[in-house]
Protein backbone atom coordinates (compact mmCIF):
# COMPACT_ATOMS: atom_id res chain seq x y z
CA UNK A 1 0.00 0.00 0.00
CA UNK A 2 0.91 3.37 -0.50
CA UNK A 3 2.59 5.87 2.00
CA UNK A 4 -0.41 8.37 2.77
CA UNK A 5 0.81 12.13 1.29
CA UNK A 6 0.08 15.66 2.37
CA UNK A 7 -2.62 16.53 -0.66
CA UNK A 8 -2.48 20.01 -2.30
CA UNK A 9 -3.91 23.31 -0.81
CA UNK A 10 -6.80 22.99 -2.10
CA UNK A 11 -7.73 19.66 -0.72
CA UNK A 12 -8.14 21.72 2.62
CA UNK A 13 -11.39 23.04 0.98
CA UNK A 14 -12.71 19.31 0.15
CA UNK A 15 -13.08 18.88 4.07
CA UNK A 16 -15.68 20.21 5.15
CA UNK A 17 -17.71 19.31 1.76
CA UNK A 18 -17.22 15.68 2.49
CA UNK A 19 -17.40 16.38 6.08
CA UNK A 20 -20.93 17.83 5.04
CA UNK A 21 -21.85 15.14 2.99
CA UNK A 22 -21.20 12.72 6.04
CA UNK A 23 -22.69 14.37 8.36
CA UNK A 24 -25.89 14.91 6.61
CA UNK A 25 -25.75 11.15 5.19
CA UNK A 26 -25.65 10.50 9.04
CA UNK A 27 -28.43 12.72 10.06
CA UNK A 28 -30.65 11.17 7.09
CA UNK A 29 -29.84 7.59 8.29
CA UNK A 30 -31.40 8.21 11.67
CA UNK A 31 -34.54 9.80 10.10
CA UNK A 32 -35.09 6.57 8.61
CA UNK A 33 -33.82 4.65 11.97
CA UNK A 34 -36.83 6.78 13.64
CA UNK A 35 -39.45 6.15 10.99
CA UNK A 36 -38.91 3.05 11.26
CA UNK A 37 -38.83 2.64 14.56
CA UNK A 38 -42.24 4.50 14.60
CA UNK A 39 -43.89 2.25 11.87
CA UNK A 40 -43.95 5.41 9.24
CA UNK A 41 -42.95 4.89 5.64
CA UNK A 42 -39.55 5.56 4.36
CA UNK A 43 -40.14 8.52 1.90
CA UNK A 44 -38.07 11.18 0.70
CA UNK A 45 -39.28 13.33 2.58
CA UNK A 46 -38.04 11.45 5.64
CA UNK A 47 -34.54 11.29 3.79
CA UNK A 48 -34.58 15.22 2.81
CA UNK A 49 -35.31 15.90 6.43
CA UNK A 50 -32.33 17.06 7.75
CA UNK A 51 -32.16 19.31 4.48
CA UNK A 52 -35.46 20.90 4.95
CA UNK A 53 -34.92 21.07 8.80
CA UNK A 54 -31.85 23.58 7.93
CA UNK A 55 -33.61 25.42 5.45
CA UNK A 56 -36.42 26.03 8.06
CA UNK A 57 -33.52 26.71 10.88
CA UNK A 58 -31.95 29.26 8.42
CA UNK A 59 -34.76 31.56 8.19
CA UNK A 60 -35.99 31.11 11.18
CA UNK A 61 -35.62 34.21 13.49
CA UNK A 62 -33.01 34.04 16.50
CA UNK A 63 -34.41 34.74 19.99
CA UNK A 64 -32.29 35.43 22.66
CA UNK A 65 -33.15 35.69 26.76
CA UNK A 66 -32.67 38.73 29.13
CA UNK A 67 -29.27 39.70 30.15
CA UNK A 68 -28.13 36.22 28.16
CA UNK A 69 -24.03 36.02 27.67
CA UNK A 70 -24.70 36.68 23.58
CA UNK A 71 -20.79 37.24 23.31
CA UNK A 72 -19.74 33.82 24.82
CA UNK A 73 -22.97 32.08 23.37
CA UNK A 74 -21.88 32.70 20.01
CA UNK A 75 -18.77 32.10 19.94
CA UNK A 76 -19.31 28.45 21.79
CA UNK A 77 -22.23 27.94 18.91
CA UNK A 78 -19.86 28.93 15.91
CA UNK A 79 -16.84 27.22 17.91
CA UNK A 80 -18.85 23.65 17.67
CA UNK A 81 -19.05 22.84 13.64
CA UNK A 82 -15.49 24.98 13.48
CA UNK A 83 -13.61 22.23 15.75
CA UNK A 84 -15.58 19.36 13.90
CA UNK A 85 -14.11 20.52 10.53
CA UNK A 86 -10.49 21.60 11.98
CA UNK A 87 -10.26 17.97 13.90
CA UNK A 88 -11.38 16.35 10.20
CA UNK A 89 -8.43 18.11 8.97
CA UNK A 90 -5.90 15.59 9.87
CA UNK A 91 -8.15 12.28 8.36
CA UNK A 92 -6.35 10.83 5.20
CA UNK A 93 -8.82 9.99 1.89
CA UNK A 94 -6.92 7.16 0.93
CA UNK A 95 -3.57 8.01 -0.48
CA UNK A 96 -4.33 11.85 0.29
CA UNK A 97 -4.53 14.02 3.91
CA UNK A 98 -5.29 17.94 3.69
CA UNK A 99 -2.95 18.10 6.41
CA UNK A 100 0.01 15.95 7.58
CA UNK A 101 0.55 16.94 10.93
CA UNK A 102 3.69 15.35 12.58
CA UNK A 103 1.24 15.47 15.71
CA UNK A 104 -1.92 15.02 13.81
CA UNK A 105 -3.74 12.52 16.38
CA UNK A 106 -2.63 14.92 19.20
CA UNK A 107 -4.38 17.88 17.18
CA UNK A 108 -7.44 15.95 16.72
CA UNK A 109 -7.82 15.10 20.33
CA UNK A 110 -7.20 19.30 21.08
CA UNK A 111 -9.89 19.69 18.32
CA UNK A 112 -12.31 17.32 20.15
CA UNK A 113 -12.04 19.16 23.54
CA UNK A 114 -12.61 22.52 22.40
CA UNK A 115 -16.50 20.99 22.16
CA UNK A 116 -16.01 21.04 25.69
CA UNK A 117 -15.57 24.89 26.04
CA UNK A 118 -17.90 25.26 23.25
CA UNK A 119 -21.00 23.63 24.61
CA UNK A 120 -20.42 25.16 28.04
CA UNK A 121 -20.39 28.42 26.50
CA UNK A 122 -23.57 28.15 24.73
CA UNK A 123 -25.20 26.64 27.51
CA UNK A 124 -24.01 29.35 29.82
CA UNK A 125 -24.17 32.16 27.33
CA UNK A 126 -28.22 31.94 27.18
CA UNK A 127 -28.73 32.87 30.81
CA UNK A 128 -31.29 30.06 31.23
CA UNK A 129 -31.21 27.27 33.75
CA UNK A 130 -31.57 24.28 31.31
CA UNK A 131 -28.74 25.78 29.08
CA UNK A 132 -26.85 25.66 32.04
CA UNK A 133 -27.38 22.12 33.11
CA UNK A 134 -26.93 21.20 29.94
CA UNK A 135 -23.49 23.18 29.32
CA UNK A 136 -22.54 21.46 32.64
CA UNK A 137 -23.69 17.84 32.32
CA UNK A 138 -21.48 18.17 28.80
CA UNK A 139 -18.34 18.89 31.02
CA UNK A 140 -18.79 16.74 34.22
CA UNK A 141 -19.27 13.62 31.68
CA UNK A 142 -16.57 14.33 29.62
CA UNK A 143 -14.41 13.38 32.99
CA UNK A 144 -15.40 9.57 32.53
CA UNK A 145 -14.81 9.29 28.90
CA UNK A 146 -12.14 11.33 28.46
CA UNK A 147 -9.05 9.64 29.67
CA UNK A 148 -10.21 6.09 28.10
CA UNK A 149 -10.44 8.20 25.11
CA UNK A 150 -6.99 9.58 25.34
CA UNK A 151 -5.79 5.91 26.51
CA UNK A 152 -7.08 4.95 23.25
CA UNK A 153 -5.20 7.16 21.31
CA UNK A 154 -2.01 6.91 23.07
CA UNK A 155 -2.30 2.80 22.34
CA UNK A 156 -2.77 3.92 18.93
CA UNK A 157 0.19 6.16 18.71
CA UNK A 158 2.25 3.40 20.86
CA UNK A 159 1.66 0.95 18.34
CA UNK A 160 2.42 3.37 14.82
CA UNK A 161 5.59 4.27 17.37
CA UNK A 162 4.13 7.98 16.15
CA UNK A 163 1.81 10.54 16.49
CA UNK A 164 1.21 10.95 13.03
CA UNK A 165 -1.75 9.59 10.87
CA UNK A 166 0.09 8.12 7.97
CA UNK A 167 2.84 6.63 10.24
CA UNK A 168 -0.51 4.89 11.96
CA UNK A 169 -2.00 3.79 8.31
CA UNK A 170 1.38 2.85 7.13
CA UNK A 171 2.36 0.67 10.75
CA UNK A 172 -1.45 -1.12 9.58
CA UNK A 173 0.20 -2.58 6.92
CA UNK A 174 -0.97 -6.38 7.24
CA UNK A 175 -2.53 -6.30 10.76
CA UNK A 176 -5.43 -3.67 11.06
CA UNK A 177 -5.07 -2.51 14.92
CA UNK A 178 -8.91 -3.06 15.25
CA UNK A 179 -7.82 -6.71 15.39
CA UNK A 180 -5.33 -6.58 18.30
CA UNK A 181 -6.69 -3.23 19.85
CA UNK A 182 -10.05 -3.81 19.95
CA UNK A 183 -10.50 -2.59 23.77
CA UNK A 184 -9.29 0.67 22.36
CA UNK A 185 -11.77 0.62 19.46
CA UNK A 186 -14.77 0.52 21.37
CA UNK A 187 -13.86 2.83 23.89
CA UNK A 188 -13.00 4.89 21.02
CA UNK A 189 -16.24 4.76 19.41
CA UNK A 190 -18.11 5.17 22.65
CA UNK A 191 -16.70 8.75 23.55
CA UNK A 192 -17.30 9.66 19.86
CA UNK A 193 -20.84 9.49 20.40
CA UNK A 194 -19.99 11.16 24.03
CA UNK A 195 -17.98 14.35 22.32
CA UNK A 196 -20.47 14.31 19.70
CA UNK A 197 -23.44 14.17 22.73
CA UNK A 198 -25.37 11.54 21.12
CA UNK A 199 -27.38 9.20 22.95
CA UNK A 200 -27.07 7.12 25.03
CA UNK A 201 -24.93 9.72 25.87
CA UNK A 202 -26.91 12.94 25.05
CA UNK A 203 -27.83 14.00 29.06
CA UNK A 204 -26.61 17.72 27.95
CA UNK A 205 -29.46 17.83 25.58
CA UNK A 206 -31.76 15.37 27.16
CA UNK A 207 -35.51 15.93 27.18
CA UNK A 208 -35.92 15.85 31.20
CA UNK A 209 -34.29 19.46 30.75
CA UNK A 210 -35.79 20.67 27.95
CA UNK A 211 -33.26 20.23 25.41
CA UNK A 212 -30.47 21.61 27.63
CA UNK A 213 -27.86 23.05 25.60
CA UNK A 214 -30.21 23.57 22.48
CA UNK A 215 -33.42 24.86 24.85
CA UNK A 216 -33.15 28.37 24.16
CA UNK A 217 -31.55 28.47 20.94
CA UNK A 218 -32.80 28.78 17.22
CA UNK A 219 -32.24 30.05 13.95
CA UNK A 220 -28.89 29.60 12.74
CA UNK A 221 -27.52 29.36 16.17
CA UNK A 222 -29.45 26.01 16.39
CA UNK A 223 -28.47 24.91 13.19
CA UNK A 224 -24.87 25.12 13.87
CA UNK A 225 -24.72 23.42 16.98
CA UNK A 226 -27.08 20.77 15.35
CA UNK A 227 -24.55 20.41 12.70
CA UNK A 228 -21.43 20.79 14.82
CA UNK A 229 -23.18 17.66 16.30
CA UNK A 230 -23.73 15.21 13.48
CA UNK A 231 -20.31 16.88 12.07
CA UNK A 232 -18.27 15.96 15.01
CA UNK A 233 -19.52 12.42 14.75
CA UNK A 234 -18.60 11.93 11.04
CA UNK A 235 -15.39 13.30 11.61
CA UNK A 236 -14.90 10.90 14.63
CA UNK A 237 -16.19 7.95 12.30
CA UNK A 238 -13.34 9.31 9.53
CA UNK A 239 -10.59 9.05 12.03
CA UNK A 240 -11.36 5.91 13.28
CA UNK A 241 -10.90 4.61 9.63
CA UNK A 242 -7.09 5.24 9.64
CA UNK A 243 -6.56 4.76 13.49
CA UNK A 244 -8.04 1.17 13.70
CA UNK A 245 -9.58 0.06 10.48
CA UNK A 246 -6.20 0.14 8.30
CA UNK A 247 -6.92 3.69 6.31
CA UNK A 248 -7.40 2.89 2.66
CA UNK A 249 -6.27 -0.56 2.76
CA UNK A 250 -8.16 -3.23 0.63
CA UNK A 251 -8.49 -5.19 -2.30
CA UNK A 252 -10.14 -4.01 -5.66
CA UNK A 253 -10.98 -0.48 -4.97
CA UNK A 254 -8.89 2.65 -4.73
CA UNK A 255 -8.03 3.52 -1.54
CA UNK A 256 -10.04 6.82 -1.16
CA UNK A 257 -13.32 4.44 -1.67
CA UNK A 258 -12.18 2.19 0.47
CA UNK A 259 -11.62 5.31 3.19
CA UNK A 260 -15.16 6.22 2.40
CA UNK A 261 -16.68 2.72 2.71
CA UNK A 262 -15.51 2.08 5.67
CA UNK A 263 -16.17 5.68 7.27
CA UNK A 264 -19.45 5.30 6.10
CA UNK A 265 -20.12 1.75 7.84
CA UNK A 266 -18.57 3.03 11.10
CA UNK A 267 -20.76 6.04 11.09
CA UNK A 268 -23.81 3.62 10.14
CA UNK A 269 -23.14 1.77 13.32
CA UNK A 270 -22.69 5.33 15.62
CA UNK A 271 -25.84 6.59 14.59
CA UNK A 272 -27.41 2.89 14.71
CA UNK A 273 -26.56 2.91 18.52
CA UNK A 274 -27.51 6.20 18.89
CA UNK A 275 -31.05 6.01 18.14
CA UNK A 276 -31.31 2.57 19.25
CA UNK A 277 -30.51 2.93 23.05
CA UNK A 278 -31.93 4.55 26.15
CA UNK A 279 -29.99 7.29 27.61
CA UNK A 280 -27.21 6.85 30.32
CA UNK A 281 -27.43 8.39 33.63
CA UNK A 282 -24.52 10.13 34.02
CA UNK A 283 -23.70 8.32 37.10
CA UNK A 284 -23.96 5.14 35.95
CA UNK A 285 -21.44 6.61 33.36
CA UNK A 286 -19.43 7.92 35.52
CA UNK A 287 -18.85 4.31 37.41
CA UNK A 288 -18.81 2.11 34.65
CA UNK A 289 -16.19 4.67 33.00
CA UNK A 290 -13.73 4.62 36.00
CA UNK A 291 -13.95 1.31 36.89
CA UNK A 292 -14.21 -0.74 34.19
CA UNK A 293 -13.32 1.56 30.58
CA UNK A 294 -9.99 2.89 32.29
CA UNK A 295 -8.64 0.10 33.58
CA UNK A 296 -9.37 -2.11 30.25
CA UNK A 297 -7.90 0.96 27.86
CA UNK A 298 -4.89 0.82 30.46
CA UNK A 299 -4.52 -2.90 30.16
CA UNK A 300 -4.86 -2.62 26.29
CA UNK A 301 -2.55 0.10 26.32
CA UNK A 302 0.18 -2.33 28.27
CA UNK A 303 -0.63 -5.21 25.82
CA UNK A 304 0.22 -2.98 22.93
CA UNK A 305 3.16 -1.11 24.35
CA UNK A 306 4.51 -4.84 25.54
CA UNK A 307 4.62 -6.54 22.07
CA UNK A 308 5.94 -2.96 20.77
CA UNK A 309 8.41 -3.33 22.87
CA UNK A 310 9.65 -7.10 21.94
CA UNK A 311 9.35 -6.62 18.53
CA UNK A 312 12.49 -4.70 19.06
CA UNK A 313 13.67 -1.06 17.96
CA UNK A 314 13.15 -1.46 14.65
CA UNK A 315 9.57 -0.02 14.00
CA UNK A 316 9.57 3.70 12.61
CA UNK A 317 8.87 6.97 14.70
CA UNK A 318 12.57 8.41 16.18
CA UNK B 1 7.81 37.43 7.89
CA UNK B 2 4.42 35.41 8.48
CA UNK B 3 6.07 34.17 11.44
CA UNK B 4 7.06 37.56 12.81
CA UNK B 5 3.49 38.38 12.12
CA UNK B 6 1.45 35.63 13.92
CA UNK B 7 4.05 36.41 16.77
CA UNK B 8 2.67 39.69 17.07
CA UNK B 9 -0.68 38.88 16.75
CA UNK B 10 0.03 36.45 19.39
CA UNK B 11 1.47 38.51 21.84
CA UNK B 12 -0.77 41.57 21.53
CA UNK B 13 -4.03 39.03 22.38
CA UNK B 14 -2.56 37.12 24.99
CA UNK B 15 -1.45 40.39 26.80
CA UNK B 16 -5.19 42.19 25.52
CA UNK B 17 -7.11 38.42 26.94
CA UNK B 18 -4.96 38.82 29.94
CA UNK B 19 -6.04 42.23 30.88
CA UNK B 20 -9.46 41.63 29.96
CA UNK B 21 -9.74 38.82 32.93
CA UNK B 22 -9.49 41.98 35.17
CA UNK B 23 -11.64 43.83 33.47
CA UNK B 24 -14.86 41.87 32.43
CA UNK B 25 -17.49 41.27 35.11
CA UNK B 26 -18.15 37.55 34.83
CA UNK B 27 -17.20 34.91 36.11
CA UNK B 28 -17.17 32.89 32.78
CA UNK B 29 -16.12 35.56 30.65
CA UNK B 30 -12.71 35.77 32.46
CA UNK B 31 -11.74 32.13 32.91
CA UNK B 32 -12.86 32.06 29.20
CA UNK B 33 -10.26 35.47 28.37
CA UNK B 34 -7.65 33.60 30.43
CA UNK B 35 -8.61 30.24 28.41
CA UNK B 36 -7.62 32.28 25.20
CA UNK B 37 -4.17 33.79 26.90
CA UNK B 38 -3.12 30.68 27.22
CA UNK B 39 -3.80 29.57 24.07
CA UNK B 40 -2.12 32.40 22.43
CA UNK B 41 0.60 31.74 24.39
CA UNK B 42 0.73 28.39 22.97
CA UNK B 43 0.66 29.48 19.77
CA UNK B 44 4.37 30.68 19.62
CA UNK B 45 5.39 27.18 21.11
CA UNK B 46 4.47 26.01 17.38
CA UNK B 47 6.58 28.87 15.66
CA UNK B 48 9.36 27.46 17.30
CA UNK B 49 8.86 23.98 16.15
CA UNK B 50 7.54 22.47 19.54
CA UNK B 51 4.25 21.18 17.69
CA UNK B 52 3.64 18.60 20.17
CA UNK B 53 4.23 20.70 23.37
CA UNK B 54 1.87 23.62 21.33
CA UNK B 55 -1.02 21.38 20.80
CA UNK B 56 -0.62 19.45 24.01
CA UNK B 57 -0.72 22.95 25.69
CA UNK B 58 -3.84 23.91 23.84
CA UNK B 59 -5.75 20.74 24.67
CA UNK B 60 -4.60 20.58 28.22
CA UNK B 61 -5.41 24.52 28.92
CA UNK B 62 -9.09 24.09 27.39
CA UNK B 63 -9.56 20.99 29.36
CA UNK B 64 -8.23 22.69 32.54
CA UNK B 65 -10.23 25.44 32.13
CA UNK B 66 -13.45 24.05 31.54
CA UNK B 67 -12.70 21.64 34.76
CA UNK B 68 -11.85 25.11 36.50
CA UNK B 69 -14.87 26.79 35.59
CA UNK B 70 -17.20 24.03 36.76
CA UNK B 71 -15.40 24.47 40.21
CA UNK B 72 -14.90 28.40 40.45
CA UNK B 73 -18.78 29.21 39.55
CA UNK B 74 -19.58 26.52 41.97
CA UNK B 75 -17.49 27.82 44.77
CA UNK B 76 -17.58 31.75 44.52
CA UNK B 77 -19.84 33.95 46.77
CA UNK B 78 -22.11 34.78 44.25
CA UNK B 79 -24.90 33.17 43.19
CA UNK B 80 -23.86 30.59 40.60
CA UNK B 81 -21.40 33.36 39.43
CA UNK B 82 -24.56 34.55 37.85
CA UNK B 83 -24.04 38.06 39.69
CA UNK B 84 -21.60 40.67 38.42
CA UNK B 85 -18.06 40.12 39.90
CA UNK B 86 -14.65 41.49 39.86
CA UNK B 87 -11.58 39.40 39.65
CA UNK B 88 -9.42 41.77 41.30
CA UNK B 89 -9.02 41.43 45.00
CA UNK B 90 -6.26 43.74 47.24
CA UNK B 91 -6.35 46.45 44.32
CA UNK B 92 -3.61 48.47 45.41
CA UNK B 93 -1.72 45.59 46.26
CA UNK B 94 -2.11 43.70 43.30
CA UNK B 95 -0.78 46.49 41.30
CA UNK B 96 2.13 47.24 42.78
CA UNK B 97 3.24 43.38 42.54
CA UNK B 98 2.00 43.46 38.77
CA UNK B 99 4.07 46.37 37.34
CA UNK B 100 7.13 45.31 39.73
CA UNK B 101 6.99 41.99 38.40
CA UNK B 102 6.30 43.66 35.23
CA UNK B 103 9.20 46.23 35.33
CA UNK B 104 11.67 43.29 36.58
CA UNK B 105 11.19 40.97 33.85
CA UNK B 106 10.97 43.54 31.46
CA UNK B 107 14.20 44.80 32.47
CA UNK B 108 16.16 41.93 32.56
CA UNK B 109 15.33 40.90 29.02
CA UNK B 110 16.48 44.06 27.90
CA UNK B 111 19.51 43.97 30.35
CA UNK B 112 20.74 40.55 29.80
CA UNK B 113 23.19 39.36 27.13
CA UNK B 114 21.39 37.07 25.63
CA UNK B 115 23.49 34.25 23.56
CA UNK B 116 24.16 33.92 20.32
CA UNK B 117 22.88 30.87 18.56
CA UNK B 118 25.56 28.04 17.90
CA UNK B 119 25.06 25.28 15.88
CA UNK B 120 21.65 24.79 14.08
CA UNK B 121 18.41 23.60 15.27
CA UNK B 122 18.07 20.08 15.94
CA UNK B 123 15.39 18.20 13.62
CA UNK B 124 12.81 17.03 16.54
CA UNK B 125 13.02 20.11 18.78
CA UNK B 126 10.56 18.53 20.92
CA UNK B 127 12.87 15.40 21.35
CA UNK B 128 15.70 17.11 21.96
CA UNK B 129 13.98 19.71 24.59
CA UNK B 130 12.49 16.40 26.60
CA UNK B 131 16.32 15.05 26.44
CA UNK B 132 17.68 18.35 27.89
CA UNK B 133 14.75 18.22 30.15
CA UNK B 134 14.68 14.83 31.62
CA UNK B 135 17.92 13.30 30.04
CA UNK B 136 19.41 10.86 32.82
CA UNK B 137 16.32 11.96 35.79
CA UNK B 138 13.74 10.16 33.40
CA UNK B 139 13.41 7.16 36.12
CA UNK B 140 12.95 9.93 38.73
CA UNK B 141 10.61 11.98 37.24
CA UNK B 142 8.47 8.73 36.34
CA UNK B 143 9.21 7.80 40.50
CA UNK B 144 8.03 11.08 41.11
CA UNK B 145 4.98 11.18 39.64
CA UNK B 146 4.03 8.04 40.29
CA UNK B 147 4.60 9.23 43.88
CA UNK B 148 2.27 12.55 43.32
CA UNK B 149 -0.58 10.14 42.15
CA UNK B 150 -0.28 7.59 44.86
CA UNK B 151 -0.74 10.87 47.11
CA UNK B 152 -3.88 12.13 45.31
CA UNK B 153 -5.46 8.64 45.85
CA UNK B 154 -4.48 8.74 49.32
CA UNK B 155 -5.32 11.89 50.18
CA UNK B 156 -8.79 11.04 48.75
CA UNK B 157 -9.43 8.02 50.05
CA UNK B 158 -8.49 9.92 53.78
CA UNK B 159 -10.39 12.59 53.06
CA UNK B 160 -13.50 10.03 51.77
CA UNK B 161 -16.45 10.29 54.85
CA UNK B 162 -17.42 6.84 54.21
CA UNK B 163 -15.42 3.91 54.39
CA UNK B 164 -15.54 -0.19 53.66
CA UNK B 165 -16.69 -0.56 57.72
CA UNK B 166 -18.99 1.73 56.42
CA UNK B 167 -20.44 0.26 53.71
CA UNK B 168 -19.92 -4.03 54.87
CA UNK B 169 -20.33 -3.86 57.86
CA UNK B 170 -18.07 -4.29 60.60
CA UNK B 171 -16.98 -7.74 59.60
CA UNK B 172 -17.19 -6.74 56.24
CA UNK B 173 -20.00 -9.38 55.06
CA UNK B 174 -22.99 -7.35 54.84
CA UNK B 175 -23.82 -7.57 51.28
CA UNK B 176 -25.85 -5.49 49.13
CA UNK B 177 -23.53 -2.71 51.04
CA UNK B 178 -25.61 -0.36 52.35
CA UNK B 179 -25.19 2.39 50.41
CA UNK B 180 -27.37 5.86 50.45
CA UNK B 181 -27.20 6.33 46.69
CA UNK B 182 -26.35 3.44 43.74
CA UNK B 183 -23.15 4.50 41.44
CA UNK B 184 -20.44 6.58 42.41
CA UNK B 185 -20.49 8.97 45.20
CA UNK B 186 -21.69 6.06 47.96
Amino acid sequence: MNQVQQGPLWTVLLVPVLLGALALAGAAFARVLDARADGRRITGAVLAAPLAESGRLLVQQRRAVVASDRLLARIGVVLVPVAAVLAALVVPLGDTTASDLSVGIVWFNAMEIVMWAALWMAGWGTNSVWGLVGGYRFAVQGLSYELPHMFALITVATGAASLNVSDAVAAQDGLWFVVWMPVAFVAFLLSALALSFAGPFDTATGRDIAGGVLAEFSGVDRLLLLAGRWLLLAAAAAMSVPLFLGGGAGPLLPPWLWTLVKTVAVLGVLVWIRSRSATVRMDRFAEFGWIVLIPLTLLQALLVALVVVSRGPAMGGM
Amino acid sequence: MYEAVIFWVCAVGAVVTGVAVFRVDSMARATFALLASFVFAAIPLLLLGLSYLGVLVILMMIMEMVVMAVFMIMLMMNPAGLMPMTMVHNQRGSLVIAVGTFVVLATGVLLVDWPQRQGEPPADPTFALGEALMGSHMLVMLVVGLGLFATIVSAVVLAHPRGRYDRFGDDLSRRPADDPIRGVGR
